[in-house]
């Protein structure tokens, strides 16, 4: 992707961030649409509140770094350059979906920019992207791997043992939590003993941080550092971000589990709008700043039209991609 | 032909494999010292600690990992240690390696073999002698690898390291100093092929695993009784060699199915539904399986014994398959 921005506040750096944070959040907005015009076969979960996370640290890899995401992994799939229109195909599940209709938004992926998938099992990808870091290693490859997951996701086992096992064999990868508050529909820290992400990786010797993660500049800063330690053999870091989910947990969960003055207060902390007031005071003027939104909701909303409109994909698909031995349809009727 | 052991042989095939492709490695618990059975022993020193890789007592990472290095282009052997210890890593396997390639749309593809040494051998009770080779079976995505003989654990191994489906390979412990002929040259076994262990016109019978070699045991009992057996070894589950079966079976019109693993749910069912299905005309008589009782296993020598399937029992049961169907065409 694009080269590292100046010392000083680099003002295109950061207008990029903004449009790419502006198409996360209409690319979640039409999805969720979809979800109430019905057109979204299975559930989704919107990211909407974190997208500073998914463009501070996609912008700072590169096409050849692979990102392993989660469940909520839409806007991390679109920062790394995957195309919206195939996404919002899958989601849709039609033909031209990204994963031809077959794994729908919670196995969204996009091999050819690194993207290896979203995972339906929380903290499974933890394992695969450290996996994919020892293939890295053993290769003698100068890409690293980057493994994304929610605070949830720090209470499963392979949490524990694939941080571990990334110390131990010393591999280019980056963990990044994001600390949203919530593992699905409970509060994380009710169910969390001890100090969290940070205090769990440093005691198995992986450099971490915990970091404001609705702020752009912040969240740009430590994975730009954070990704080239990584590349020149540092070993394992983690970055924990402090954000908030501003949706519910799927995109049908009206989230009336936690009050809505919290909500508010979070609002006022939007990332986006925190980056276009940075954008203000580096003298980029309104219209441009609000043309960005214009233009992500133009965009997602021809992508929207032409998802509905596409045909289901060929029964034929559901035959193939099985495996290579053995016949797929025998026991089919 | 060269006399080898079942665990030489696989040895051998690994070492052939990593030689062949740099980006075979094998990974698991206690490697570096040869392997709790001794099965990559040597294979440190001439590969090295990161393709002969020592792992930490973390079956789920060693799988996942495995996934994602398989998706990162590499091809990793991974050791289970025992087939009951990989039951740590099922959302690994079944979750992620048996489906990533479908669900991605075939975006990637996951090129692994899972080693899990299976079975009964003397007294390590339910959690160290399982078989279970039937649950892998019912997957979509995996391939199940069961061979019997040292030149099979030789020609399958390399065809499943070159795969590039997931491949779940089980060694059984109780054969792993079996010695055989091994073919001198390199052959590479297909899956989906069985092996015609002997022939016979009387009875099908068709086993797999070490149950293979008590099979032929029976059938050698049973010929000096008159009955002529004939004896499959399917050598691999998914895919499985119906065609061998079913031609095998349209010459003697009776099969008896023999595994160690428990029968209830037990591949021998989709074998007996399948023949059933597609052959019932020809049967003389109803399929017969010689398998586990559903129970686990024990420590106690002889309440281990209770739920081994002898070769007397196969007898007995294929002498009244014989009997009860003598004089039917």
């Amino acid at each position: 992707m694009a080269q590292p921005p100046n010392q000083n506040i680099d003002k295109d750096w950061f207008l990029e961030h903004h449009i790419m944070m502006h198409r996360i959040r209409a690319f979640e907005e039409t999805a969720a649409r979809a979800n109430q015009d019905k057109l979204v076969l299975g559930a989704i979960h919107l990211s909407i509140g974190q997208e500073a996370i998914a463009s501070g640290i996609c912008k700072n890899l590169m096409k050849e770094d692979f990102l392993l995401s989660t469940h909520r992994g839409h806007g991390h799939t679109l920062a790394k350059g995957a195309d919206p229109e195939a996404m919002m195909l899958e989601l849709l599940g039609r033909h031209g979906g990204i994963c031809k209709g077959k794994g729908g938004s919670m196995h969204i992926a996009d091999a050819s920019v690194g993207m290896l998938g979203a995972n339906g099992v929380v903290a499974a990808n933890i394992n695969i992207a450290t996996g994919a870091a020892h293939a890295i290693k053993l290769k003698r490859a100068t890409n690293i791997s980057c493994c994304i997951f929610g605070d949830g996701a720090i209470n499963r086992g392979p949490f524990l043992e694939g941080l571990n096992w990334s110390g131990v064999f010393n591999l280019p990868v980056l963990f990044v939590c994001e600390s949203n508050g919530f593992a699905s529909t409970t509060r994380t820290d009710a169910m969390t003993s001890g100090e969290g992400a940070v205090a769990r990786a440093r005691s198995m010797g992986l450099t971490a941080i915990e970091v404001d993660g609705n702020d752009i500049v912040a969240v740009d800063e430590i994975s730009r550092e954070y990704i080239a330690n990584i590349r020149s053999g540092k070993g394992p870091h983690l970055i924990s971000f402090n954000t908030y989910r501003l949706h519910g947990h799927t995109a049908s969960d009206p989230a009336s589990y936690r009050p809505a003055a919290e909500v508010n207060e979070a609002w006022k902390k939007d990332p986006i709008e925190r980056c276009s007031e940075l954008l203000l005071r580096l003298g980029i003027t309104k219209e441009i700043i609000n043309e960005h939104r214009k233009i992500a909701l133009e965009e997602m909303e021809r992508i929207y039209k032409t998802a509905r409109e596409a045909p289901w994909p060929s029964d034929d698909l559901a035959f193939s991609d099985v495996q290579d031995s053995g016949d797929p349809r025998q026991g089919a009727f | 032909m060269v006399k080898m052991t079942y665990a030489e042989a696989a040895k051998l095939a690994l070492a052939e494999e990593m030689r062949r492709d740099p980006l075979v490695w094998a990974i698991g618990e206690d490697l570096g010292r040869g392997g709790v059975f001794g099965q990559y022993s040597g294979l440190l020193d001439e590969f090295g600690p990161e393709r002969i890789s020592d792992a930490p007592i973390s079956e789920s990472a060693i799988m996942g990992a495995s996934v994602g290095a398989a998706m990162a282009g590499t091809r990793p052997v991974v050791e289970m240690r025992f087939a009951d210890f990989a039951l740590c890593a099922v959302d690994e396997l079944i979750n992620q390696a048996a489906k990533a390639r479908y669900m991605l749309g075939g975006q990637v593809k996951v090129p692994m073999v899972i080693r899990e040494p299976m079975g009964m051998w003397r007294s390590s009770a339910a959690q160290h002698s399982q078989s279970l080779e039937s649950w892998y079976a019912h997957i979509p995505g995996l391939v199940v690898a069961v061979p019997s003989t040292p030149a099979d654990n030789r020609g399958l191994f390399k065809t499943a390291i070159r795969s590039d489906d997931p491949v779940v390979y089980f060694e059984h412990k109780n054969i792993w100093g079996y010695e055989g002929d091994v073919p001198e040259d390199e052959v590479l076994i297909p899956f989906g092929k069985g092996r015609l262990e002997r022939k016979g016109d009387d009875l099908t019978i068709v086993s797999w695993s070490a149950q293979m070699h008590i099979a032929a045991n029976a059938a050698t009992l049973l010929q000096a009784e008159g009955i002529s057996a004939e004896l499959i070894d399917l050598r691999t589950l998914w895919p499985w060699d119906k065609q061998m079966v079913f031609d095998s079976v349209e010459k003697t019109g009776r099969l008896l199915i023999t595994h160690e693993s428990v029968s209830v749910g037990g591949f021998g069912a989709e074998i007996a539904a399948t023949v059933s299905e597609q052959l019932f005309s020809v049967l003389k008589a109803p399929i017969t399986r010689c398998a586990a009782p559903r129970v686990p296993i024990s420590y106690a020598p002889p309440l281990e014994d209770k739920i081994r399937v002898s070769s007397e029992q196969i007898v007995e049961a294929a002498r009244k398959l014989v009997e009860a169907s003598s004089g039917e065409k």
